[in-house]
């Protein structure tokens, strides 16, 4: 993919244009576990506050990338890069660049929702307690804030202090995005957000996914082709590792340029 | 990889060819009918406009179950989008060979030895080229074909204007045959009008094959824009 497809993509009609079209730029970027490549050469920007959805079979490396953006990737071993990949013009492998405030910054949400057996008022504000922010009034606040950014006050406001595992799958999936978003992040990650969860829980999330971008740059990677259509303004589609085509969400649905493209997503891949 | 449910899309394409073919049938029956004055030609184009009318049912009502059932995208979508429009024009091609051979039968009828066509033979075969060229283009996603396709539109339009004027000189000159005259002059509007859903299916097939938009202003410049291109 090159600069000026990529520009006449994110510029294309008004509507998406972007704040800045790379916020998130991925740069040569290469990736092995051991002598095993998973990514290859990837080369392409991320807008901001926008929705961009990953897409491809299963083991084309898209939690891989994911993961490559707040370094989930670094404990594994023998796992290492090549190239680069900058958030808002810092790159995440710079070695002044903390882990832990990077993954505040560009936070994630996973398949399987994964709540602390805590309360629901505690794994909203795990983050802050982590960084000892302490003021009862201030964490209240942000609790609330946090679980109606996430769609989920209304469902929970009586019960905070309950523990999160008594929540259904659905509200368990928001419960984390509250999480990812009381840190104030620039980037949330989500992989598969809605794999687990019946299609009220998912139009639920889809709301939420839309209603976010306003303030947070989001990458989503789902397996759901109407779901990256309804919810994503820009598709990349990747195949053993590579890009193969990324554009805007309206071009890739409606007249992708790459066979590859076309055959995977109207079902006709393998 | 193809799934079980793309056999529903060669169905579909499948009765789009067979409600081209049967249509274009009916012009060339409408028009041969005319010229060799054979009433039951023309009776049999009108009885069988009713099948042309089903098929734009069962092909809308295919189309329709396609949408809602697979949620197609990228040029599955487009040949849903195309499908539901060409049936159309398909009819309205059946309806205009309906018109065609009802005018027909009355100038039979009338046992007139009058035999004065014009260019309507040469506007019958140029439609009909139009058209079976058009369905051509759909069956082998050509759309280089179909751009010829609406070049030849504007001739047919300059014969049918053609044929009009030399009518009203005719029905002037022989005021008593006034009524075959306008027969005469709808006929050829109706060829034309054949041209026109022609040229409307040409647009669909190059929507369909290159997501080109070529209907109306952008028809002047063919080929010039795509998506492709960028
Ligand atoms: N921890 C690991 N160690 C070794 N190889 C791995 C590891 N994680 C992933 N891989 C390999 O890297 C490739 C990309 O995997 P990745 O999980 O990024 O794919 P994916 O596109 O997210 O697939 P899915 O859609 O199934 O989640 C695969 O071949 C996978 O087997
Ligand atoms: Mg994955």
């Amino acid at each position: 993919m090159n600069e000026s497809t990529q520009a006449e993509t994110a510029a294309g009609p008004g509507t998406l244009e972007a704040k800045s079209s790379e916020y998130i730029q991925i740069r040569d970027f290469s990736f092995f576990y051991g002598d095993k490549q998973a990514l290859y050469d990837l080369d392409f920007n991320i807008p901001e506050q926008r929705v961009t959805a990953f897409i491809g079979p299963s083991g084309c490396g898209k939690s891989t990338l994911l993961r490559s953006i707040n370094r989930m990737n670094d404990l594994i071993d023998g796992a290492h890069h090549q190239g680069d990949i900058l958030v808002n013009g810092n790159s995440v492998f710079d070695p002044l660049t903390e882990v832990i405030s990077l993954r505040k910054r560009v936070g994630m949400v996973f398949q399987k929702s994964n709540p602390f057996p805590k309360s629901i008022y505690e794994n909203v504000i795990y983050g802050l307690r982590v960084s000892g922010r302490k003021r009862k009034s201030e964490l209240d606040q942000v609790v609330a804030e946090s679980l109606q950014g996430a769609a989920l006050w209304d469902e929970v406001k009586d019960r905070l202090h309950e523990s999160a595992l008594g929540l259904s799958g659905g509200q368990m999936q928001r419960l984390c995005i509250a999480r990812a978003i009381a840190n104030k992040p620039e980037v949330i990650l989500m992989d598969e957000p809605c794999s687990a969860l019946d299609p009220i829980a998912t139009g639920k999330i889809e709301e939420l996914i839309h209603e976010l971008k306003d303030q947070f740059t989001i990458v989503i990677v789902t397996h759901n082709m109407q779901q990256a259509a309804r919810v994503s303004d820009f598709t990349a589609f990747f195949y053993l590792g590579k890009l193969i085509e990324y554009a805007s969400t309206e071009d890739i649905f409606f007249n992708p340029k790459e066979r590859q493209t076309e055959a995977y997503i109207t079902g006709r891949f393998g | 990889m193809k799934r079980f449910f793309h056999n529903e899309l060669d169905t579909l394409r499948s009765h789009l060819m067979l409600m081209g073919e049967k249509a274009n049938d009916a012009v060339n029956k409408s028009i041969k009918g005319l010229t060799e004055k054979d009433i039951d030609l023309v009776n049999n184009v009108i009885a069988s406009d009713e099948d042309i009318d089903a098929l734009e049912v069962e092909i809308d009502y295919e189309a329709t179950r396609y949408l809602t059932l697979r949620a197609p995208v990228a040029s599955d979508l487009r040949l849903m989008t195309v499908a539901i429009k060409a049936s159309h024009d398909l009819e309205r091609v059946g309806d205009e060979a309906r018109n065609i051979a009802k005018r027909a039968r009355k100038i039979i009828l009338k046992q007139a030895g009058y035999s004065e066509f014009q260019t309507i033979p040469d506007m019958a075969i140029m439609a009909q080229d139009m058209l079976r060229d058009a369905l051509q283009s759909f069956l082998h996603e050509e759309s280089e074909r179909a751009y010829q396709v609406m070049e030849k539109d504007e001739e047919v339009d300059q014969l049918n204007k053609a044929n009009i004027k030399a009518f009203i000189r005719m029905a002037k000159d022989d005021p008593d045959l006034i009524n075959r005259f306008l027969d005469l002059i709808f006929i050829s509007k109706s060829l034309e009008r054949i041209a026109d859903h022609a040229t409307n299916l040409a647009e669909e097939v190059i929507f369909l094959t290159t997501a080109t938009e070529t209907r109306h202003k952008a028809a002047l410049e063919p080929k010039k824009e795509s998506r492709e291109s960028e």
